[in-house]
């Protein structure tokens, strides 16, 4: 489903290279852990996925389902299916979620040429969402995570990924934040989206959010590379060693 | 000598001076009225303002004012819905006012009447020297309306007071005065079709504890030249909303000038600037704090696009006496085009030492992050953006806090964006 091949890509502004000749295949079905210590790029190829214009491509691809995606902008990324739950969900003011929700569901069905959803057949599917969330509906009454603890945004971007119902979900840090009781329920959420036709990236610093989301694959990314793949145990590993070892054998 | 008066006239100016010899014979009012017109052309003979002159200096009308359309009494338009549902309604057309409902509480009278017998006089004043918009409308007022709303009456339907230009000038005045405890809502509707000229001016004298939402509408069209006055004098824990929205005109100056001249009084000014083409559009304020505790908010946000210029000028001025006075103002702007302008002047005279005043300002684009958060959700920039753009208006219009009065105003907003983004 995702393959990026030789991936090299800075920040347009300073032109610091921070991807260095990444690759990784992600099949649909698959969990995909990636791993890695600060720094080492993990935050910066979710942005490239979902199509951030401060980084720029130099060179290599990405392809979806076969497609080069370097040239689509981000909404039309979303449309074929991607989606990125941001490790700092933005607050945006005056916009009220409800619209934004209906918004963003009817672009996505627009851009596939599918009818704009009937408004109470919308309002059933957020309650429905937001309630195996246990989310407060009147929350979604105020503006886009404006006022949201940490934990509630992160609920939030789950909750958009359950209406948008996309096929390639790339999850940057979204155990951050969040206590015991709300990373089962978001982990819950998450279990329940996956499916044969459906890839699902999961981006950590730790062990804690694998034990909730178990991947069937762990990639280990240490300077813009991929330095080793592995099993969920390559995480088990790492929990009880560190990044050093892996760092060393890789170099 | 004045050596001013040597200065070769403009054609605007030549055509004002021009169509008062001509006007006169037909303009309504007594001996003291036509003292008054008097001076104001005189006023207007010694030069329109240039950026010389400090209150002008972002607006050059002496420059700006390329040409002024002749009066066109034949000129036809109609009446429009009002704004707000069940609203009373009173139009000006062309210049001229119709006959007067009757609602509980409230006497309506048509301006040109009191012109004519003189009693309008005493309120023909000028706002000091600088004062064009004021000079021009006093030299050439011809209609209007009074409203006087009495002591204690609750009116319930809006008043909108409509004033409707068709391509000639206009000059009329909109003086109310809201009696002790009363309590109303007033809509200004300024709107037309063709390039006139429009001068109007609005004077609200608010009794003690009266309440009143006013909300100015200005969408003439981009052929026109607006210049507007609103004067306010506040009593004793008086309430005063001002909701301003510009959604058109080619040259346009808003003056608001408000006086919070009794204990308690309140003032809130709310404004939505939304510029397009080539136009230019001024908000000018001066607000005085003239007694202890008194309390003043102004929030305008202005989006900009094409190659509009915009200007806001907000002057507050805090008396010697007027302690306790809390007074906060922001003004935001979106430039949303390369070529768009916004010139924003605050100014804090404050004489008085315990006092608690801010301003701040503002000019931004979009913000990339909101923009890249919701493209991420899959929708498209140029709805993404519209989304972005409306929300940061709509903050200011949902403040006030009433469907009725709300969704008039976003509807608004919806068909601005139509037709200009």
């Amino acid at each position: 489903m995702l393959e990026i091949k030789n991936l090299h890509a800075r920040i347009a502004e300073s032109g610091t290279e921070i991807i260095r000749g990444l690759n990784l295949t992600v099949k649909a079905g698959e969990v995909a852990a990636i791993m890695g210590p600060n720094g080492s790029g993990k935050s910066t190829l979710s942005y490239i996925l979902a199509g951030r214009d401060d980084y720029e491509v130099t060179e290599g691809d990405i392809l979806y389902n076969g497609e080069s995606i370097l040239e689509m902008d981000p909404a039309e990324r979303a449309a074929k299916g991607l989606f990125l739950a941001f490790q700092y969900p933005m607050e945006i003011p005056g916009v009220a979620t409800m619209e934004f929700l209906k918004v963003a569901m009817n672009s996505q069905r627009k851009a596939r040429g599918e009818e704009p959803l009937k408004i109470p057949d919308f309002i059933k599917r957020v309650k429905d969402a937001a309630s195996t969330l246990e989310m407060d509906f009147n929350m979604l009454k105020r503006p886009v995570n404006v006022g949201f603890s940490g934990g509630e945004k992160k609920r939030a971007e789950i909750l958009q990924m359950k209406l948008l119902e996309p096929k390639l979900c790339v999850l940057d840090e979204t155990d951050s934040g969040l206590d015991i009781d709300a990373l089962k329920i978001v982990s819950d959420g998450v279990n329940a989206l996956r499916s044969p036709d459906r890839a699902i990236i999961v981006i950590t610093h730790y062990q804690r959010l694998l034990d909730h989301i178990v991947p069937d694959t762990v990639h280990v990314l240490y300077k813009g590379q991929v330095i080793k793949s592995g099993d969920k145990s390559l995480a088990l590993e790492l929990e009880e060693n560190g990044y050093a070892g892996i760092i060393e054998e890789a170099a | 000598m004045n050596m001013r008066a040597e200065i070769q006239r403009t054609p605007a100016e030549a055509a004002i001076v021009d169509a008062f010899g001509e006007r006169l014979s037909l303009l309504p009012g007594d001996g003291a009225v036509m003292v008054k017109r008097d001076n104001a052309i005189e006023q207007i003979k010694a030069g329109l303002p240039t950026r010389r002159v400090e209150s002008w200096h972002y607006t050059d009308l002496r420059r700006l004012l390329a040409s002024v359309p002749a009066f066109d009494a034949s000129a036809e338009a109609k009446p429009i819905a009002a704004l707000l549902e069940g609203s009373t309604l009173l139009s000006i057309v062309n210049g001229v006012s119709a006959a007067t409902p009757s609602v509980d509480g409230v006497t309506f009278q048509r301006l040109g009447d009191k012109l004519v017998d003189g009693s309008y006089a005493p309120a023909l004043v000028t706002y000091g020297i600088d004062d064009a918009v004021g000079a021009l409308n006093t030299a050439f007022v011809a209609d209007g309306y009074f409203v006087d709303i009495e002591d204690g009456a609750q009116v319930e339907k809006p008043i909108e007071l409509q004033n409707i230009q068709a391509g000639g000038q206009v000059h009329v005045r909109l003086p109310v005065r809201v009696g002790a405890g009363a309590k109303a809502t007033i809509v200004e509707r300024q709107t037309g079709e063709g390039a006139g000229l429009v001068s109007s001016v609005s004077q609200l004298l608010l009794g003690d504890d009266a309440e009143v939402l006013w909300l100015i509408v200005q969408d003439q069209p981009e052929t026109a030249t607006h210049l507007a006055q609103f004067k306010a004098e506040l009593g004793k824990n008086a309430k005063l909303t001002l909701f301003v929205m510009n959604a058109g005109g080619k040259l346009v100056r808003q003056e608001i000038i408000v006086k919070a001249s009794g204990e308690g009084a309140d003032f809130k000014l709310r404004g939505v600037n939304l510029l397009a083409g080539d136009s230019h559009v001024d908000v000018t304020m001066v607000l005085d704090h003239t007694v202890p505790h008194t309390s003043s908010t102004e929030v305008v946000r202005n989006v900009v696009t094409g190659r509009a210029k915009g200007v806001f000028q907000g002057r507050i001025n805090v008396h010697q006496v007027a302690q306790k006075t809390d007074a906060r103002m922001a003004c935001n702007t979106l430039l949303l085009s390369d070529d768009g302008e916004f010139s924003t002047k605050p100014e804090l005279e404050i004489f008085a030492d315990d006092v608690a005043c801010g301003h701040g300002a503002t000019v931004t684009e979009i913000d990339r992050n909101h923009l890249f958060y919701l493209m991420a959700r899959g929708v498209d920039e140029k709805t993404a953006r519209g989304l972005l753009v409306r929300a940061f208006l709509a903050e200011v219009i949902e403040e006030l806090d009433d469907e009725t009065v709300v969704e008039p105003l976003e509807e608004l907003l919806t068909s601005w964006f139509a037709t200009h983004a």
